[in-house]
């Protein structure tokens, strides 16, 4: 573990935090990078040369594949040693994730079976339950599949129609339900369920293929990701040992939830592979076709759309790894019988359940933003199937709907923000008293400019800080308890913590560049930043005014604007030349340009 | 079975789009992704397979800078036991001869009953193995797409000649043998691998380690030197068939039947 400071979750939008504190994609260690390397390998050999057969959603080829994933160890990242896993940090998780995410389709059937089909294993199951189960699900040879979700229980997750009942021996638990959008519902061995034990004490099951009592239905007919299996299971008087409990009784939301932090980090770094492709592929063919006698990536629309691309990715994979350092971090501080503790690990990565929605939202808007991009650039052409752009589209959706819709994580980020600050876990009162003090003496925005390049970008990224802090104050200040109910000044907050985050992991990442390799060299990441940062400032700002203007009036609101104004005062800069460096990289290399 | 293969750290042209530099003397070098050399990673596959056939150990080895240790460390997380990187400034601009001098210098300070080279280097010119043999007054074979172990004085191999034909030869031992692709199917680089090699020390080792004399190696010593660097212009005699697939197969097929490609 490298010398970093350990900041408690959602700290970064009370307290400045330094380069050095921060882990960025360039400190990779040796390891890291021959683990990236060995995942991308795969995926070029194994994945991209089959996507057309992975699309026939033929069980026996993904069954192959999983066993070849599972043979190189990339089943077992997170596995431990002891248990035929890897035992690696997160970095390496997030690295595989990335790796695999490139992969379509087979991408959603490994990470579904090596996140939240394994994982709640890892972290709570008992010795016997990891013993028999992990180093098979490390091995390919048993697929792993989590069903948490019912039509009734979607987002609403714990309300669970699915019931478990003890036998009258005592033995068994007899469960009866039905689960919806199963990822490798019709291929996998071991599946997660949830079901409610009395009719009210929400608890987790491991259920084998083989019990009595449980079946898949049919494979759904889906937008994207065609060639993953996605079906409903079905539980009729299924029949499971009460030793197959997961956890405790009545305790299945700690797995759920814990299970789902990391989940959400994981896909945060799965959509930066793809959106990596996406600008590669973009590039590429916008350096092929040519219109009015140019190739179109000379004219300076699409130089802007393939920076833009760039820029967005770089800030999903700075706040990603950030993230995954973060846990690791923390992990690492954990003592011996801690570590060895899989609910303490998972209790250790739910402090950063904010930072975790946070990659999850960003990460699966970017892919998006980038998958969109790449259609337009193609043309007409990039709307027929023959060409990559049309099945990236689709297959980039379900990343805003699974692992908790990018509503329920909106929802989510101000709502643990403004929880732990009543608690007083994050000590956002302290802050807020701060800030009012240094308002009366007007010494909030003040900035003194200095020779560093990024100086007025850390100062602004400072005072969307400020901006964030005084707006959260006073919606909970004048909603009180009610703020839940106030979706949509949620949505306003959570947008602001998320953009807070993503400028301060790239302005980070960019000042240690600078700082260790140079003005020259840390030139396309200074350049993404200052264009990042520019953009969102108007935005923090407006969502701001938005809010209070849901919670003040008159003459107070009339001097919010004033303040929010004096604050966010800011020459925007000229970032068409920034935008055309970046694009000139990526169209001489043809690929993603950090 | 004593191997030591020869590998080496190239531009990956899988990766990158290769260019000539302004001035060209030199493609350019600046936003390059290396990887390890495709063909060595069947040098390499195959060493292994002998080893765990055989017994003995594989020892991987490279000239270049301190970035070329990690495409040793690639091959040993591979299966490979050793790793020795060869490294000094004056081998700098090395040429072919400079390079078989230096890689002679480690051979003969072990007890070596194969080595290895790739048929060729992505950068290279496909000089290392002939010259390698000559110096260590050893026997060679090329382009070897196959190997078969007899005793522990000679192994049968294949070559690749003409026309896509096999040649079956003897060869004693020691021998130095440049490998062809397509022998085997290099095994993938696995977590465990990757881990087991993670943190162990690869030893480097200069001119003075090798008793090699600066003089003979270097750019100063070389007697073949690049003078140009550009792109071929586009020839005549390609020609895009269009329509439909259907379409594309029938003029296919009629132009091959004229140009007598089929019957």
């Amino acid at each position: 573990m490298a010398d970093r400071k350990i900041f408690i979750g959602g700290e970064f939008l009370i307290s400045d935090v330094l380069p050095e504190d921060v882990f960025i994609p360039e400190d990779i260690s040796r390891e890291h990078k021959m683990v990236y390397e060995s995942a991308v390998a795969f995926v070029k050999k194994e994945i991209i040369p089959n996507i057309e057969r992975i699309e026939e959603k033929k069980e026996s080829f993904a069954r192959s594949l999983i066993k070849k994933t599972g043979e190189l160890g990339l089943n077992g990242i997170d596995i431990p040693v002891e248990y035929g896993g890897e035992g690696m940090d997160k970095i390496s998780t997030c690295l595989v994730t990335e790796a695999m995410g490139a992969g379509a389709s087979f991408a959603v059937t490994h990470s579904s079976h090596t996140g939240i089909g394994t994982l709640p294993i890892v972290f709570f199951g008992t010795e016997d339950q990891k013993k028999k189960y992990l180093p098979k699900l490390a091995s390919g040879e048993l697929i792993a599949a989590y069903c948490l979700t019912e039509s009734s229980a979607g987002s609403d997750a714990l309300n669970s129609q699915s019931t478990a009942v003890l036998s009258s021996d005592g033995k068994n638990y007899i469960l009866n339900g039905e689960k919806i959008f199963i990822t490798n519902g019709a291929w996998a061995d071991v599946f997660i369920i949830y079901a409610k034990v009395d009719g009210d004490k929400f608890t987790g099951f491991i259920v084998e293929r083989g019990f009595t009592g449980i079946s898949s239905g049919a494979e759904e007919k889906k937008l994207g990701i065609k060639g993953s299996s996605t079906t409903p299971v079905i539980l009729k008087d299924c029949v499971v040992p009460a030793e197959n409990v997961l956890f405790e009784i009545g305790q299945g939301h700690k797995i759920a939830f814990n299970v789902l932090n990391i989940g959400r980090l994981k896909l945060g770094a799965s959509v930066v592979g793809p959106s990596k492709v996406a600008i590669s592929e973009a590039a590429k063919y916008a350096n092929m076709r040519e219109q009015f006698g140019r190739k179109i990536s000379s004219f300076g629309m699409i130089k802007n759309k393939l920076a833009d691309m760039s820029i967005m990715t770089y800030m999903a994979e700075s706040l990603a790894y950030r993230t995954a350092a973060a846990i690791d971090d923390r992990l690492g501080v954990l003592d011996e019988k801690g570590k060895k503790d899989g609910a303490e690990n998972a209790k250790a990565i739910e402090e950063y359940a904010v930072e975790c929605s946070i990659a999850k939202v960003f990460g699966s808007e970017c892919l998006d933003f980038c998958v969109d991009e790449l259609v337009q650039i193609f043309g007409g052409n990039g709307y027929i199937t023959e060409y990559p752009a049309e099945r990236m589209y689709r297959d980039s959706r379900i990343n805003r709907i699974f692992e908790g819709t990018n509503e329920v994580n909106r929802l989510l980020i101000p709502g643990t923000v403004v929880k732990r600050g009543l608690q007083n876990r994050l000590p956002v009162m302290n802050a807020l008293a701060k800030l009012e003090s240094e308002m009366k003496t007007d010494s909030a925005g003040s900035f003194k400019h200095d020779e560093s390049p990024l100086s007025l970008q850390e100062h602004m990224v400072k005072i969307c800080k400020k901006i964030h802090l005084m707006t959260c104050g006073a919606a909970v200040t004048k909603l009180l308890s009610n703020i839940a109910e106030e979706q949509e000044v949620m949505a306003m907050l959570a947008d602001m913590i998320i953009m807070i985050y993503a400028m301060e992991s790239g302005l980070l990442r960019a000042r240690k560049m600078l700082d260790s390799k140079g003005e020259q060299k840390a030139e396309y990441h200074i350049a993404a930043v200052k264009v990042y940062i520019n953009d969102v400032i108007p935005k923090i700002a407006s969502r701001a005014k938005q809010v209070f203007a849901f919670v003040e009036a008159g003459e107070t609101l009339y001097q919010k604007y004033e303040t929010i104004d004096r604050l966010a005062s800011y020459m925007p800069i000229n970032t068409i030349p920034m935008r055309r460096i970046i694009a000139e990289k990526i169209i001489k290399t043809q690929r993603y340009p950090y | 079975m004593e191997i030591l293969v020869c590998v080496k750290r190239v531009p990956d042209t899988a990766e990158n789009e290769i260019s000539v530099n302004s001035s060209g003397s030199d493609i350019e070098r600046g936003d390059l992704v290396y990887s390890v050399n495709e063909w060595d990673n069947y040098a390499v596959e195959e060493a292994i397979q002998i080893r765990d056939k055989v017994g003995g150990s594989v020892t991987v080895v490279s000239v270049g800078d301190a970035e070329s240790e990690e495409v040793l460390r690639r091959e040993m997380a591979m299966g490979a036991d050793k790793g020795i990187l060869l490294s000094d400034d004056a081998f700098t601009g090395s040429d072919g001869k400079g390079l078989a001098t230096i890689l002679k210098s480690e051979i003969i300070k072990g007890k070596y009953d194969l080595v290895f080279t790739g048929a060729q280097a992505d950068d290279g010119a496909g000089q290392i193995g002939g010259m390698l043999a000559a110096m260590l007054d050893w026997p060679y074979a090329s382009l070897v797409n196959r190997i078969e172990l007899l005793d522990d004085k000679k192994i049968k191999i294949g070559r690749e000649i003409a026309g896509g034909n096999q040649e079956i030869n003897e060869i004693d031992l020691p021998c130095v043998l440049s490998i062809q692709t397509g022998i085997n199917e290099p095994r993938y680089v696995g977590i465990r691998g990757i881990r087991k090699v993670a943190s162990v020390e690869i030893p480097v080792h200069g001119a003075s380690e090798l008793g090699v004399n600066s003089a003979s190696v270097g750019k100063a010593s070389a007697k073949i030197s690049k003078v140009d660097y550009f792109v071929p212009a586009l020839g005549k005699g390609a020609e895009l068939l269009e329509g439909s697939i259907e379409e594309k197969v029938e003029k296919l097929i009629e132009l091959l039947k004229s140009k007598g490609g089929i019957k």
